[in-house]
């Protein structure tokens, strides 16, 4: 049953073949004997799960169900879920049971899936390794000694180890198309403002975009449905119509043009994974898109304005942890400086330190024009960039990642280099651009990803044309041998 | 730009981010690194370029001015760290 995608569960389901109480039972028991070799769980909710199944199997016996209905799915801790330790995977929010629900879990909710337990992450979405979070390192299923990826490596993980059809993640900056990559799924960030952030704990409101990880682009198109849509409670939802995500995914993709920006196969790109991107673009070519190159000039700039931005605000976001509303306070505070300033010098890991500061002191007064003006002014550069690409091409394609997984620990004490396996996802946030990352292959026997952008609010074609190159290879497909 | 120590002490002041002095030299290497990094955003000339805060352009959208949440004092008092009557509990700040 773990080996079924979503699509297939919920043929099972209708047919009924087996019940949600049944398959929500096999989740929980793979989970108590397999999530622990990964840590891509920090707290599971069993017996919330058999409580949605057993609620989605009278909703199906009652003909009041939809596609999702009894499916069981994940959810990156960032989400506030009512009820259930919300941890963000910090210390500071170790005791945080949510008094609220994000829009995101209650659409999924609603829907009728099964919660299954929140997964680990970085701590609060920042890293790209998942090796800042409180709870422990995540282990990439495919190797236990190489990084998942993050910063929802918990969720790539556990959809990679078959533990759950699906999960949620978040992506800031590659959080979701590049641990998608590291751990051989696929994931999908939505075009900026498409799904509510609203009680997603926010790391960079401007940037910050939840979407689905999956194992297929089919089983992607049916998480979003449930996801996206306008939201009054998210100050930054768009409000545009939400199409059918799956009706186009059988569509051809014969006369597809794809850019390919020179600046991604450039150096800095491992020759393993630009050989099995070249072999993906050929599988493509054969179902008759045609490739061009293209150039993203200020794709260098990306990553330096993203840390600007993204510190910036994240600065912004953290200040309402302070120790007197709600997460960790420190002992004895002798007084109101000293509990703020040691209730977040004890609740905050390192990496999340070293943001809020770089943040802080590019708002200071005197240095705002310096850096938060000019990177916001770098990255409509990098989005017109896009634009410019867009006049003659239908979607852009590239690595997801500049390598393979990388050994735990290898890049903690280099801050630098751990941005930089964000090389080529970064301008995506920093555009607003919805972008898949889908498994084309491996490299060092590790899973590696090709990357499709769109232009805004064309999802659809993004999983078309994901679909397409799924029905054209088995990639997808693979499992890690010790999860089989 | 390369941060000091001194730097340092006074961005995690504003930050309100006790961190011990030990760590303090350290931090100044990291974030003069990552300062570094960013200023490279400098090679390019960007005064024609208008800032771009929401990747759609969307403008900041207002609702009519009416009560729309229900009140959860209690719900939200219940994950803070001391509260009393109502009110959530600090350090004494006037004497």
């Amino acid at each position: 049953m773990h080996n079924k995608t979503i699509a297939e569960l919920s043929a099972g389901l209708s047919a009924g073949e087996f019940s949600s109480v049944e398959l929500t039972e096999a989740c929980i028991q793979r989970i108590s004997t397999l999530a622990g070799r990964s840590n891509c769980f920090i707290t599971q909710t069993p017996e919330r799960a058999l409580e949605d199944a057993k609620h989605a199997d009278q909703r199906r016996a009652t003909g009041d169900f939809g596609p999702l209905t009894g499916i069981p799915i994940a959810h990156k801790d960032i989400f506030c879920t009512q009820g259930i330790r919300s941890s963000c995977a910090s210390k500071m929010l170790d005791s945080f049971v949510s008094p609220y629900e994000s829009t995101v879990s209650a659409k999924l909710k609603a829907a009728g899936t099964v919660l299954l337990g929140k997964t680990n992450m970085d701590e609060f979405a920042m890293g790209s390794s998942n090796e800042t979070s409180f709870y422990g390192p995540v282990r990439n299923p495919w190797n236990h000694d190489v990084v998942p990826g993050g910063s929802s490596g918990g969720s790539a993980a556990c959809v990679a180890a078959r533990l759950a059809s699906a999960a949620t993640g978040t992506d800031t900056g590659g959080s979701i198309r590049q641990p998608a990559a590291l751990c051989g799924i696929t994931g999908l960030k939505p075009t900026y403002g498409r799904v509510s952030r609203y009680g997603m704990i926010a790391f960079a409101s401007s940037l910050d975009q939840a979407g689905p990880m999956t194992r297929t682009a089919q089983d992607a198109a049916m998480m979003l449905q449930a996801m996206a849509g306008f939201d009054e409670r998210d100050s930054t939802s768009v409000d545009v119509g939400v199409p059918d995500y799956s009706a186009n995914l059988a569509d051809s993709i014969d006369g597809l043009t794809i850019g390919l920006p020179r600046e991604y196969f450039a150096e800095g790109l491992d020759s393993g994974v630009g050989d099995v991107l070249e072999q993906a673009l050929e599988t493509l070519r054969k179902l008759g898109a045609t490739t061009v190159d293209i150039d993203l000039p200020n794709t260098s700039l990306a990553v330096p304005a993203y840390y600007v931005v993204a510190p910036a605000e994240c600065s912004s976001n953290l200040s309402r942890m302070d120790g007197v509303r709600f997460g960790y306070r420190c002992e004895d505070p002798v007084d109101l400086e000293d509990l703020y300033k040691r209730s977040r010098g004890e609740g905050f890991g390192e990496e999340v330190k070293r943001r809020i500061m770089i943040g802080t002191y590019a708002l200071s007064a005197g240095y705002y024009d310096a850096y938060y003006l000019k990177a916001q002014r770098v990255r409509r550069l990098i989005s017109d960039d896009f634009t410019r690409a867009f006049d003659q091409v239908d979607v852009i394609m590239g690595p997801t990642a500049p390598s393979v997984a990388f050994a735990l620990g290898s890049k903690t004490d280099d801050p630098i280099g751990m941005y930089l396996s964000d090389i080529y996802t970064i301008a995506v946030n920093l555009a607003g651009l919805p972008a898949m990352s889908v498994p084309c292959g491996f490299a060092d026997e590790l899973p590696v990803g090709l990357q499709i952008i769109g232009k805004p609010f064309e999802e659809s074609r993004l999983l078309n044309v994901a679909h397409q190159f799924q029905q054209a290879t088995d990639w997808h497909q693979r499992a890690p041998q010790e999860y089989l | 730009m390369s941060l000091d120590s001194s730097d340092v002490k006074k961005i995690a002041h504003l930050a309100r981010l006790g961190i011990s002095d030990d760590a303090v030299p350290e931090y100044a290497t990291e974030l003069s690194r990552i300062l570094e990094l960013v200023e490279q955003m400098n090679a390019v000339d960007t005064s024609a370029v208008s800032p771009m805060a929401h990747p759609q352009d969307v403008v900041q959208r207002l609702r009519p001015d009416e009560v729309t949440e229900t009140d959860n004092r209690d719900g939200f008092q219940g994950v803070a760290p001391a509260t009393e009557d109502g009110l959530y509990l600090v350090p004494r700040v006037i004497e």
